[in-house]
């Protein structure tokens, strides 16, 4: 392979939380790392000057839950068309589920999926393997395998192990080759046959509920798995208040166990499904003003450490239904960005924080070096302007996935450089920008 | 929001009835109005009026039910419209794309107007947002959602009996959870005034911040129709007893069937309903159903007509938008 192109990006803010900068200062890559930071290194002469005059020059995003639709579902969306509606958000490294066909549980679909990143080589693909086979809850995978074979962690995508011996011996089993397990909060007997918050809008509209304590009963459970065996737990996409608090009172007592939360969860509530909107129909459902709050509240203090997208793009066919019957999920790589923004203007976290959410927090949670920016480390940038305001059109969406509640709203902020291991893999035209 | 669906034309005029939540008392007192002018139809010897002639209704029933569908039928058929009748199974295919299509289908035939049933909350208001332009949807029924012609009937009903709803409690007695029915009549009680709306129910069948719909919880059939001016019982359906919801039959007959010695809690002058089916020895006993308070079987009868009124203003602002003045023409003639 030839020599990569040596870069600096001059004029920008740089913000890297993981370091504490956040400054006017130039950044310097050489052979796909960052080689400095501030002044040009002595003898450095790039071959690529990017001028972010006004921009903010900050890590890539690391995305913990984006499904990419392959194997298996590619009349949806393929690792292809994903990993470009990635780097046009910005996102450098994605972590997806293993809830793909054939599931993530053995090395050869795990590798499969990994390599046909790395080839389009737009985004880091790395696929979450699957805790149990089949991801039925019953015997656990070859996790030591999946491990080698390039999964950072361990997941039962959206349909958590409900016998609760299997699922303490998947996570003492994870624990031993030192796997984080992503865990989706949900007690399937309470939430079964649900497909809203139950509350207030729910019951007007005559749309089965699903209770808070659907979130809350399956968090006491892992979080006591969690003392119980010392395997090292991560809450994927919380959305209730009581949650949060369950999670930073057990990290007051020192369980080791993190979580996130979905960009739309921080910024949509119940209201928004009414009119019966198919495209806020998520799982875990849109909750109250008070939870949206909480979970805002839990991600400026660190609480909940990353915001991810929880990417889900569909067909048109799979919201052609009535709401109960439509798919869930946001296409929502593209609005990651602009929806943590909004919560930067609204005043519920700075800059550095948010993007420390954004980036530093889910690499820390997936042990990862990534998510920051000091020399040596794989030159993963993004670049964007903070001030930036647009509308989110289908014709703008690079997914391939074009459900989304937040068509013809307005966004703030927009990606304008995307840099993988030192390459321009996005670039915005002048025309859009 | 893009997705929301409006029941009314810009001038106000009722386009789909799809819900009772939104309208506003002048537009239900017109439905009510125009229904009793329709009540009279039954009697003539000739029991039609000519204000649908040349439309095509399709009753597309996608749960079953019968006397709903009967009495849309009738309603349509009295106002000389063509109506086909559609019965397709929830089973095996009827989800998102074959409804799509069977609605394509239908509206390659010309239809004018659909009634819908249809086990998910929302469905109609699926159909009326995917539906040509120049087609009314009525909704007949969609999950646990809406029933606004049957709300509307019932109101009927009240007001025939009742008069003024302003002076009115009115006490909703079963599953209010699964009910479409009563989210129906609690938003048409309350768009029309009525003084006290009540909801009567162990808890596990009353949906979750049910305060928020305008009523006051009970879960003792005897403190809620303390001077009640209506009771309106709701059809228990057999599935409850599973699920946890609800012990027994038995049980639940004993603490919340309607007995005559309970009636008594109720004003003197209270009336009975119940959309029907009955379950005799569940919510009521047999005394209640066909003692003299009961005006169950009235209730079918005002269905045709407020369906009537219902489906012939939905069309009437069809004509009002059409060019074809020999519509217009009808449109003028209600």
């Amino acid at each position: 392979m030839a020599e990569r192109e040596r870069i600096s990006i001059r004029g920008g803010r740089l913000i890297d939380p993981a370091n504490g900068i956040d400054a006017a200062l130039d950044l310097h890559i050489a052979n796909g790392q960052v080689v400095a930071v501030g002044p040009s290194p002595a003898g450095f002469a790039a071959d690529r000057v990017l001028e972010a005059d006004g921009q903010v020059v900050c890590p890539g995003f690391v995305d913990l839950c984006a499904r990419l639709r392959e194997p298996g579902l590619e009349h949806k969306a393929t690792i292809a068309s994903e990993t470009l509606a990635a780097a046009a958000a910005g996102v450098t490294t994605l972590c997806c589920p293993p809830d793909t066909d054939p599931v993530v549980d053995t090395p050869a679909v795990a590798q499969l999926i990994y390599q046909t990143g790395q080839r389009r080589g737009a985004a880091r693909v790395l696929p979450a393997g699957a805790l149990t086979q089949q991801l039925q809850g019953r015997q656990i995978t070859e996790m030591a395998a999946l491990k080698r074979a390039g999964c950072p962690v361990m997941s039962q995508a959206d349909r958590p192990v409900t016998n609760t011996q299997v699922q303490r011996r998947a996570l003492e089993y994870a624990a031993s080759f030192d796997l984080t397990v992503f865990l989706h909060p949900e007690d399937l007997d309470l939430s079964q046959g649900g497909c809203v918050h139950e509350g207030e809008v729910g019951t007007r509209l005559g749309l089965p509920g699903i209770p808070q304590a659907a979130e809350t009963v399956a968090v006491a459970r892992d979080l006591a798995l969690a003392e119980q065996t010392g395997a090292r737990i991560h809450f994927r996409g919380l959305s209730t208040a009581r949650a949060t608090e369950m999670l930073a009172e057990a990290q007051r007592r020192g369980i080791a166990a993190s979580a996130d939360v979905s960009a739309h969860q921080l910024v949509l509530t119940e209201s928004d499904v009414d009119g019966f909107d198919v495209n806020c129909r998520v799982v875990p459902p849109l909750r109250t003003r008070a939870d949206r709050d909480a979970l805002r509240h839990a991600v400026a203090r660190g609480t909940v450490s990353a915001i991810c997208s929880d990417h889900q793009p569909h067909d048109a066919d799979a919201k052609l239904a009535p709401f109960p019957a439509a798919a869930p999920g946001i296409s929502a790589l593209e609005t990651l960005l602009p929806l943590v923004m909004s919560l930067v203007q609204e005043g519920v976290m700075d800059l550095s924080t948010a993007i420390a959410r954004l980036s530093w927090g889910p690499a820390e949670i997936l042990g990862l070096p990534l998510g920051r920016l000091d020399a040596g480390r794989s030159a993963d940038v993004c670049v964007f302007d903070a001030t930036a305001t647009w509308t989110l059109t289908e014709q703008a969406l690079v997914s391939r996935g074009h459900n989304t509640p937040f068509l013809g709203r307005p966004l703030l902020g927009r990606v304008t450089w995307t840099l993988l291991g030192g390459r321009v893999v996005f670039r915005r035209s002048r025309e859009e920008a | 929001m893009s997705t929301l669906v409006r029941q009314l034309d810009a001038q106000g005029n009722l386009k789909h009835f799809l819900t009772v939540e939104g309208l506003g008392r002048d537009l239900l007192t017109e439905i009510l109005d125009r229904s009793e002018g329709f009540l009279g139809v039954a009697r003539q010897a000739v029991k039609k009026v000519p204000l649908c002639r040349g439309k095509v209704v399709a009753n597309l029933f996608f749960e079953t039910s019968t006397r709903t569908r009967t009495t849309f039928e009738l309603a349509a058929k009295r106002l000389s419209a063509d109506v086909l009748n559609l019965n397709i199974s929830t089973s095996a295919t009827a989800k998102g794309e074959t409804l799509l299509d069977t609605l394509r289908n239908l509206e390659a035939m010309h239809v004018d107007m659909f009634v819908v049933r249809h086990a998910d909350s929302g469905a109609a208001h699926f159909i009326a947002r995917h539906a040509d332009p120049h087609v009314s949807i009525i909704n007949a029924g969609d999950g646990r959602h809406s029933h606004p012609t049957q709300g509307m009937l019932d109101m009927f009903t009240i007001r025939r009996h009742k008069g003024d709803f302003s002076a009115l409690t009115v006490a909703i007695v079963g599953d209010i959870l699964h009910s479409r029915v009563a989210r129906s009549q609690i938003q048409a009680l309350n768009a029309l005034g009525a003084r006290e709306v009540r909801v009567i129910a162990p808890r596990t069948l009353i949906p979750a911040q049910a305060e928020s719909l305008g009523v006051k919880v009970f879960h003792s059939l005897t403190e809620g129709v303390r001077d009640a001016d209506v009771i309106i019982l709701l059809r228990l359906q057999r599935e409850r007893m599973s699920g946890a919801l609800l012990p027994s039959e038995h049980e639940y007959f004993r603490l919340f069937g309607l007995t005559e010695k309970r009636l008594r809690g109720a004003k003197p002058d209270a009336i009975v309903m119940h959309p029907g089916p009955i379950n005799r020895g569940v919510e009521m006993d047999s005394q209640v159903a066909d003692g003299p308070r009961s005006v169950i079987l009235e209730q079918v009868s005002n269905g045709i007509a407020v369906r009537m009124a219902i489906m012939s203003m939905c069309i009437g602002t069809q004509n009002l938008h059409s060019q074809d003045p020999h519509s217009q023409d009808l449109a003028t003639r209600t």
